[in-house]
């Protein structure tokens, strides 16, 4: 059992928690991911970690809301236990040798993003942060990217909060500037880091994106993770749990991503419903 | 001693009605009584030369224990097999016996031979359920060795060497230990419970098992030995799934075998209300012809599947699965479609509404007839497609079940770990790889094997590591 040692909320949907897990603390780099599952007979599921203290040997996790598990995650308090937590899993995000990057990420994805735009700033490389969300209540760790970043800018889908727009747009405006970033790392939903991939093409910056795929056992047992890279003009099956999560974005086929992501959505939504009307239940 | 039971045949193993345990997870295969096991066991002609024992990768002394049973000493009988074998009621199971010991009986020669592995079964169960003698935890020889991963050949190697006074150490990357016996093999053919309870016994011994620990991630076998491990025995099993590189194997609704039995076994998937989701019912192809095919599919068809196909590309002759299995699928109802081989999977596309949520689904598979040409080099005939002889058959669900490779993350992070093309850990006769004092066995050094080659790789591996620490 594992002990959460404390926890915040970060928005309506979005909490992060503390989880004690020295061994994983002492290993995970940015990039990398852990495997959680809440209780007995629960599911198993991926969450990249957020950030360490070898101190304490404590990890944090910053998730979203989404299904049934996540929904029972989110009534954990501190001090409460969760069953399962194994890491660090997946090749850590490379940065080695970069000296100009900018991050662009979208909506929780800036959890992930957030750890690897603090290393890049510790070893001194030059950050340019672009976090979107889809409005202000949504809006996570602008503070932390404030104080990594060398530039920000906080994109918001309905102009709630810093511009008006996705994180295209100032991408776009940065490279047709005549910015060159020694790399693009963007981390977000598909359908982001996919525009963030097209509009970054043309200018034929190095890119890579971070695929967070259905996973079960994330040790390169289940194959569930696979995903598809067009490699020099060949298709290519990788797997995220060992050769990921991180890819070269101009390679990876998001549509086909997209699609497997969805395959169980029916069944999430139903257990989201039936999670949230077992709490309300209990509650009564 | 009473006369030998001359019956040509042996007694049938009772079992669940074929069409009734198709819809349930309950073991298919009820196992002998004490009535029938002792008369079995009167089958055995305790043979000097012990052929039967030469075709056991244990060497259990199968003719020692079977006189036991004869006298109704059934513990006894328990006491010899666990000897050799740390898992008795696993293997009585799962053992392809017919191949191994049985194959070799002299009963065999004429009519059917002893049937050793129902013998070897029934006596792990009674000795579970009657047995509450709590094992002897023997004194300690102040050694220490870290077993990596606890399927069968680390459970193997780790109970040799607890029963030799070794402080044991069992790291198991999920969150139960078992292996493939937990996440693979499913519960109609190997009842958790009995898997749990082998662990159990292990554990008393003194062996102790770290779960949610990944070697070569969470800790690396460098930093074991930093921890004062003398030895490692690397059994981390099989690894990725292979998949065949034809069209529409991403398609939602393709599974990997792995991950299909994984979901339903070591999940729950199979549970009423599960967490974990898996797809159920519709219509199921699985391709291959494997043990791990068969129980791909008699689980799919116990989860709700209307129609379940097993399409594979050689005759059933070639088949490599157990004739039991085969027979128990059959018999379930599970339709072979042999000398096939599928080109491509199809699924749904609307190509008025792009976000119609039907749209990446599987709905059929095309297949091309095969014939068997010249033998390979393995003596096996080579199927050869039949030209123009395409045809379609309409499923929802694929499960591709043609094997896996060795599991990737130890070797890419223990510096010096030699592994061969395959990806197969490098060993010698003893089981001990590149590295000093790092031994391997089982899946991760041959790739898919069976349990009691794995166990007989852990066994080996044991002995080598106490005659290198107890010199």
């Amino acid at each position: 059992m594992y002990k959460i040692l404390e926890k915040k909320v970060l928005n309506p949907t979005v909490i992060q928690l503390c989880i004690e897990a020295p061994l994983v603390a002492n290993k995970a780099k940015p990039g990398q991911f852990i495997i959680l599952r809440v209780d007995e007979n629960g599911e198993r599921i991926p969450l990249t970690v957020a950030g360490v203290n070898k101190e304490t040997g404590a990890v944090k996790i910053i998730f979203q809301v989404v299904g049934g598990t996540t929904t029972k995650l989110s009534y954990k308090e501190e001090g409460d236990y969760i069953q399962d937590f194994v890491g660090p899993l997946g090749v850590a995000t490379h940065l080695d040798g970069l000296k100009k990057v900018c991050i662009v990420g979208g909506g929780v994805g800036c959890a992930i993003a957030m750890p690897i735009a603090e290393e890049l700033h510790r070893m001194g490389a030059e950050v340019t942060s672009i976090i979107g969300f889809r409005n202000k209540d949504l809006l996570i760790l602008e503070d932390e990217f404030r104080a990594c970043s060398d530039r920000l800018r906080i994109m918001t889908d309905d102009g709630s909060y810093g511009e008006h727009g996705n994180v295209t747009v100032p991408l776009k405006e940065m490279l047709e500037g005549g910015e060159k970033f020694d790399m693009i790392i963007t981390i977000g939903p598909l359908i982001m880091m996919k525009f963030v991939v097209a509009t970054a093409k043309p200018f034929g910056t190095p890119i890579t994106v971070s695929m967070n795929p259905i996973m079960i056992d994330g040790t390169g047992m289940c194959g569930g993770c696979r995903l598809t890279l067009n490699v020099d003009g060949k298709k290519v099956t990788k797997f995220a749990c060992v050769d990921g999560p991180d890819f070269n974005g101009y390679e990876v086929d998001f549509d086909e991503a997209m699609s497997r992501g969805r395959m169980y959505f029916d069944f999430e939504r139903h257990a989201h419903e039936e999670t949230c009307n077992l709490f309300k239940k209990e509650v009564h | 001693m009473n006369k030998p039971n001359m019956s040509l045949m042996r007694n049938p193993m009772p079992t669940q009605d074929p069409l009734v345990r198709a819809r349930n997870f309950d073991e298919v295969a009820l196992g002998y009584t004490e009535e029938t096991a002792i008369d079995e066991a009167m089958r055995c002609l305790n043979c000097k030369n012990t052929p039967c024992v030469e075709g056991c990768p244990v060497k259990i002394h199968i003719p020692e224990f079977i006189a036991k049973i004869k006298e109704g000493d059934f513990e006894g009988a328990y006491q010899i097999i666990t000897k050799s074998s740390s898992l008795p009621a696993v293997c009585g199971r799962v053992c392809p016996q017919e191949s191994q010991c049985e194959s070799k009986c002299v009963r065999g020669i004429k009519g059917e031979s002893v049937g050793i592995g129902r013998l070897e079964r029934f006596v792990a169960d009674w000795h579970n359920t009657f047995c509450t003698e709590e094992p002897i935890r023997p004194e300690a020889n102040g050694h220490k060795v870290a077993i990596v991963g606890s399927g069968p050949s680390g459970l193997t190697c780790a109970g040799d060497l607890a029963k030799k006074g070794y402080a044991v150490t069992v790291y198991e990357a999920l969150h139960t230990a078992g292996g493939v016996l937990v996440y693979g093999i499913p519960e109609f053919r190997l009842p958790k419970a009995i898997v749990a309870k082998e662990v159990e016994t292990l554990k008393k011994l003194g062996v102790e098992i770290e779960t949610n620990v990944v070697i070569g991630k969470t800790l690396t076998v460098d930093e074991l030995f930093d921890m004062g491990y003398e030895a490692i025995f690397i059994g981390s099993g099989a690894g990725l799934p292979n998949f065949m590189g034809i069209p529409g194997e991403s398609l939602k609704g393709v599974y990997s075998a792995n991950e299909f039995l994984t979901r339903s076994n070591l999940m729950k998937a199979y549970l009423e209300n599960p967490e974990t989701p898996i797809m159920k019912g519709g219509k199921v192809a699985v391709v291959g012809g494997g043990n791990v095919a068969m129980d791909a599919a008699r689980t799919a068809l116990r989860l709700g599947a209307e129609k379940v196909y097993i399409v594979y590309r050689r005759s059933m002759e070639e088949l490599p699965a157990r004739r039991e299995e085969v027979e128990h699928a059959e018999e379930e109802g599970i339709e072979f479609r042999l000398l096939c081989n599928p080109t491509e999977i199809i699924g749904y596309n609307n190509p008025e509404d792009p976000r119609d949520p039907k749209n990446g689904f599987v709905t059929g598979m095309k297949c091309v007839r095969m014939e068997l040409g010249e033998p390979d080099a393995k003596g096996r005939r080579r199927p050869v497609e039949i030209p123009d002889s395409e045809f379609e058959i309409d499923v929802n669900t694929v499960i591709m079940s043609i094997g896996t490779s060795p599991n990737p993350l130890i070797k890419s992070t223990t510096e010096g770990l030699e592994v061969n093309a395959r990806g197969g850990i490098i060993v010698n006769e003893d089981g001990l790889t590149s590295r000093n004092s790092v031994y391997a066995g089982g899946d991760a050094v041959t790739g898919a094997a069976t349990v009691i080659s794995a166990m007989g790789a852990g066994k080996t591996a044991a002995k080598a590591i106490d005659e290198a620490l107890c010199k």
